[in-house]
């Protein structure tokens, strides 16, 4: 009991020390556009939220999906599908594109969480590759050519995101509800029930919790989130093409969480600057072609010598010195 | 961390731009800045790539390095035949390093995909690689010019001569997205304008290592002619594969609908001597060919493609056009442009239209005979020319939205 | 495609045995994975990388050593064998005692490293490889034009597959290969020597998939992306016929090829897809897979 109550305060006194780093990175972001090309970090904003919603199922459910690339392109493809082709505004598109996405992780879900650890990583990445092939040859996605020229459109039919500030703020906006959005699932009793079923699967049954039905659901908002970043990177980008819907995104997107840190919220956003911005950087210079290899090299460092992330390391380091 | 800085530096810079590109009649940022995209290192980059670059630098330099005084400066990006990485690449390059006209540009996805980024950002792009008529049909905008050869003229040549010669009966393999999709189309009206018909077709996806499954469907088409509606390594081993399966031996007909000099340098003269081909520029044809291309060979250690020998000639039209209008503003640019006609080693005579294509001759070529070939890049014979009126999609059938009355 | 509605025989045939060639190099791929799943509980992600190294160092001997064909493909599985060993003992090794999603995660990044520096040095567009003079040419079967080095793949892979199959089920070796599936510890305390089975087992694994890569050099071009490409693929492969077992591997691949050639002439545009369609009914109605135990 004593140990549940110390427990308890812990959490409250990280939480209250996230919530300064929270508003901290929001100032941040808010500054940000002023002094960096507002795209990129638009795509930094994009990613951190995908990797977010990845890290939910890695970090709290314990379940290592390979397939999150296809949340990521549907999101994508159904936003752009909905705002060219049935002239909505990008709101609406982007709700239409998150359900997609969920309705699509419901189905993933149905099918992989039967199974753990290896078994489910392999399911998940057969059923993206699927999907992956039906973007390939279904027609609204355009095939090879992907969706071109989506309009980003004006927001709630009014404010024009055409410019790259207004856009960039409308994004930040998503993130910080997306962000938000997850921050209170890990911590609502959900999220303390799923850290359960992580640590001890057959005790979290022998308890009472129906584990499939909270996997299923964490699963579900994991893909809707992803979806949602895909949605909004379609609209930044104003095109969704099959890069995100192959295989070595959704391992880009393991790789931007391992890096930063699994199981920690901020984490996966330490994680994905890091790696968007390497992208970036590298592709400009003479070191571009090494880029996979150099993300190789991460993968492997990440997995032999630091596993707890960016994050988890400085977590540890400041655990040790500092109390 | 430099990455930021740089980052930031180029966000004021082109903060302070916008404030000055407004005044007409001088040079933005004091620079003329060409960016070079395509293929450098995949399925599209003997034909373009790495020597389409050099190409480019040529033209640069042959110019003198300097426009009215100001500097040229080029960068080159590989867009890995993905329209998303294109497409960023360029609204980057727009947005941050200031580029004025956008050159190469060879898979017709993402060529379509950039220049809806140009025209939303008001530049220019001169595309060279790409095939596909669609550009500057359905898809053309008032910023993007077509350079070199496309899809009707392929077909109008290469499909037409085939025709003529009793291939009636066509079978497709066509490369899945924008390019294959077009060229496909545009055969099948030349065919079936000249009473053959198609009997059938496959769609593969785009860098297909296996394409037996695919022959095996074409032999049992019955169809005279297959006719490959791909490019590149695709091309090369969908003719791998047909050898290996006996097509040819078997009666059928190979149609290759788009051929470069450089695939055939690779496949060698035993495996493609007598295919019938169309292009819009061979080195060895006219005394100005050859001595622009022996200097191009000293350079890179081949001869020019089309579309590397069409690069050169495409920049150094865009720095005539610069230096005569005075600025580097797109709509000057583009007025002058078009406003002047194309006379160098690549073009007579040439004419860049209202809806971008530059229309010129076209040849029909063969491809020669071992015997027949006097050196390692001796490889075609011109047998006719197609007159440029006659390659090119004439404007009374265009889509093009820029096409008075339509 | 009206005309192909009618099916006529030598479409059927011929498609069908370019899908049981395409089965051959799934089944070849699949039970190299099997093997190592079975004693490392790792899945080898890097062995769409192993596979594309063999075609690789097939062609790297033809051009600067003059190794022909028929040395390359003893030589390569050989070489190949021994850098996957290289990385077992110094990287693979350390991960053992941790989640086996790590092994998994290793192995990505690994096939990442290789795939991203052959690209670097050679394209993604292939180097060619020319068929050994013994077996150009062909036979017509009357429904179709058959290679005979397509069907030199088909014996070359079978005999491969079932050498393993005996190996594993019929001699000592395989015995022990078995008991340290089953109970690794059990096995130790009898005083075999199981890191070291453990690591010849990855070795013979990673070998299977170059003699793989060795097999396509002639009808793919040796590109470093021909891995990844089908990959995937044979993970789906693997799901389906029940993971470490290793019949299920080889009757597996082979069935997917013909299923997905039997698709071909069916309906042409689902044969990307039919494999992965199979794989979910069977996590339906057998979510072990068809092979495999219940865990």
């Amino acid at each position: 009991m004593t140990t549940q109550v110390l427990k308890n305060s812990a959490v409250e006194k990280g939480m209250s020390k996230t919530k300064m780093g929270f508003m901290l990175l929001l100032l941040i972001g808010l500054v940000a556009p002023y002094a960096i090309y507002p795209v990129f970090l638009m795509k930094v904003l994009c990613f951190a939220l995908f990797a977010c919603a990845f890290n939910l199922m890695l970090g709290y459910a314990g379940l290592l999906s390979f397939g999150h690339a296809a949340f990521l392109a549907t999101g994508g493809y159904i936003t752009g599908y909905a705002v060219m082709e049935m002239g909505v505004t990008p709101e609406i598109g982007i709700l239409i594109g998150v359900i997609a996405s969920a309705a699509m992780g419901f189905v993933f879900g149905k099918l992989a969480i039967r199974r753990q650890g290896i078994y489910f990583a392999m399911i998940t990445l057969a059923l993206a590759q699927l999907v992956f092939f039906l973007y390939v040859q279904a027609p609204f996605t355009g095939g090879e050519n992907g969706l071109q020229g989506i309009p980003r459109g004006n927001l709630f039919g009014v404010i024009s995101l055409k410019g790259n500030l207004p856009m960039y703020y409308f994004v930040l906006a998503i993130f910080v509800i997306g962000f938000t959005i997850i921050h209170r699932a890990i911590h609502s009793p959900f999220g303390q029930i799923l850290k359960a079923i992580r640590e001890n699967e057959p005790r979290a049954i022998s308890l009472g919790y129906d584990v499939d039905k909270y996997k299923l659901v964490a699963f579900v908002l994991s893909a809707a989130l992803a979806g949602l970043a895909g949605s909004t990177k379609s609209l930044v980008f104003q095109l969704a093409s099959l890069t995100d819907a192959n295989w070595h995104m959704s391992g880009e997107v393991i790789l931007m969480t391992l890096l930063g840190g699994v199981g920690t919220i901020f984490g996966p956003v330490v994680g994905a600057a890091t790696v968007v911005t390497l992208q970036n950087y590298l592709s400009q210079g003479p070191l571009s072609s090494w880029v996979p290899v150099i993300l190789g090299l991460i993968f492997v460092v990440c997995v032999l010598l630091f596993r707890s992330g960016i994050v988890g390391e400085i977590k540890k380091f400041t655990k040790k010195n500092f109390n | 961390m430099k990455m930021l800085k740089k980052l930031m530096c180029s966000a004021v810079v082109s903060a302070m731009a916008a404030s000055t590109a407004a005044h007409a009649g001088s040079i933005s940022n004091d620079e003329v800045r060409i960016g070079y995209l395509a293929d450098m290192s995949g399925t599209y980059s003997a034909l373009a790539g790495p020597g389409g670059l050099e190409a480019a630098k040529m033209a640069i330099e042959d110019f003198g390095g300097k426009v009215n005084g100001k500097k040229i400066t080029i960068v080159g990006a590989d867009d890995q035949n993905k329209p998303d990485i294109g497409a960023n690449k360029v609204r980057q390059w727009i947005d941050v390093e200031n580029i004025d006209m956008v050159a190469g540009m060879v898979s017709s996805a993402v060529t379509i995909a950039v220049n809806k980024v140009v025209e939303a950002k008001d530049k220019i792009s001169i595309v060279s690689g790409s095939a596909s008529s669609s550009i500057t049909n359905q898809y053309c905008t008032a910023n993007s010019i077509h350079y070199v050869y496309d899809t009707y003229a392929l077909a109008h040549g290469t499909g037409e001569a085939v025709v003529q010669e009793g291939g009636d009966s066509w079978f497709f393999l066509t490369a899945d997205y924008a390019f294959g999709h077009a060229m496909e189309a545009d055969v099948t009206e030349v065919v079936k304008q000249s009473g053959g018909k198609v009997v059938g077709g496959v769609r593969h996806p785009l860098a297909t290592n296996d394409f037996s499954s695919f022959i095996l469907q074409a032999q049992a088409s019955g169809a005279k002619i297959v006719g490959l509606a791909n490019a590149g390594a695709d091309t090369t081993n969908s003719l791998k594969t047909a050898k290996e399966f006996g097509v040819v031996q078997a009666g059928q007909k190979i149609a290759g609908l788009l051929i470069f000099l450089t695939d055939v340098y690779s496949l060698g003269l035993e495996t493609t001597q007598g295919l019938q081909l169309t292009t819009g520029f061979y080195w060895d044809r006219t005394p100005e060919t050859r001595a622009w291309s022996k200097r191009y060979f000293e350079r890179t250690g081949a001869m020019p493609s089309m579309v590397q020998a069409g690069i050169y000639s495409s920049v150094n039209h865009y720095l005539n056009a610069v230096k005569s209008a005075g600025t580097d503003e797109t709509k000057a640019v583009m007025a002058e442009m078009k406003k002047t006609p194309i006379n160098d080693f690549f073009a007579q005579n040439g004419q860049i239209r209202e809806d971008g294509r530059m229309i010129h001759d076209m040849y029909l070529a063969e491809v020669k005979k071992p015997s027949e070939s006097k050196g390692d890049w001796d490889l075609y014979k011109i047998l006719r020319t197609i007159p440029a009126d006659k390659a090119f999609r004439p404007l009374s059938e265009s889509k093009c939205k820029l096409v008075a009355g339509r | 495609m009206a005309e192909l509605l009618g099916f006529p025989p030598q479409v059927l045939f011929g498609q069908l045995l370019i899908g049981l060639i395409n089965g051959s190099f799934y089944a070849l791929l699949s039970l190299g994975l099997a093997i190592i799943f079975g004693l490392l509980n790792i899945i080898n992600f890097a062995h769409g990388a192993q596979y594309m190294l063999g075609a690789f160092v097939a062609w790297f001997g033809l051009k600067f050593f003059g190794v022909n064909y028929w040395v390359a493909l003893i030589l390569a599985p050989l070489v190949v064998a021994a850098i996957g060993i290289a990385i077992e003992k110094t990287l693979l090794r350390r991960l053992y005692k941790e989640d086996h999603l790590y092994g998994l995660l290793l192995t990505f990044g690994l096939a990442l490293i290789i795939e991203g520096s052959f690209v670097h040095f050679f394209g993604v567009s292939g180097q060619p490889y020319s068929v050994p003079a013994a077996l150009q040419g062909g036979n017509n079967l009357g429904f179709m034009f058959l290679p005979t080095y397509r069907a030199w793949i088909i014996v070359a892979s079978l005999v491969v597959c079932f050498g393993t199959w005996y190996m594993i089920e019929r001699t000592k070796l395989g015995a022990y290969l078995r008991a340290g599936t089953e109970n690794p510890k059990l096995l130790q305390a009898f005083g075999i020597n199981v890191p070291l089975l453990i690591t010849l087992t990855y070795g013979y694994g990673v070998a299977l998939a170059a003699f793989a890569g060795v097999l396509a050099a002639p009808i793919y071009s040796v590109s470093p992306v021909m891995g990844s490409n089908i990959l995937i693929v044979v993970f789906a492969v693997v799901v389906i016929g029940g993971m470490g077992s290793i019949m299920g591997a080889v009757v597996t691949g082979l069935l997917m090829g013909l299923i997905e050639g039997l698709t071909k002439v069916f309906y042409p545009e689902a044969s990307t897809t039919v494999i992965f369609l199979v794989m979910i009914v069977v996590l339906l109605v057998r979510p072990a897979g068809l092979f495999g135990k219940e865990a």
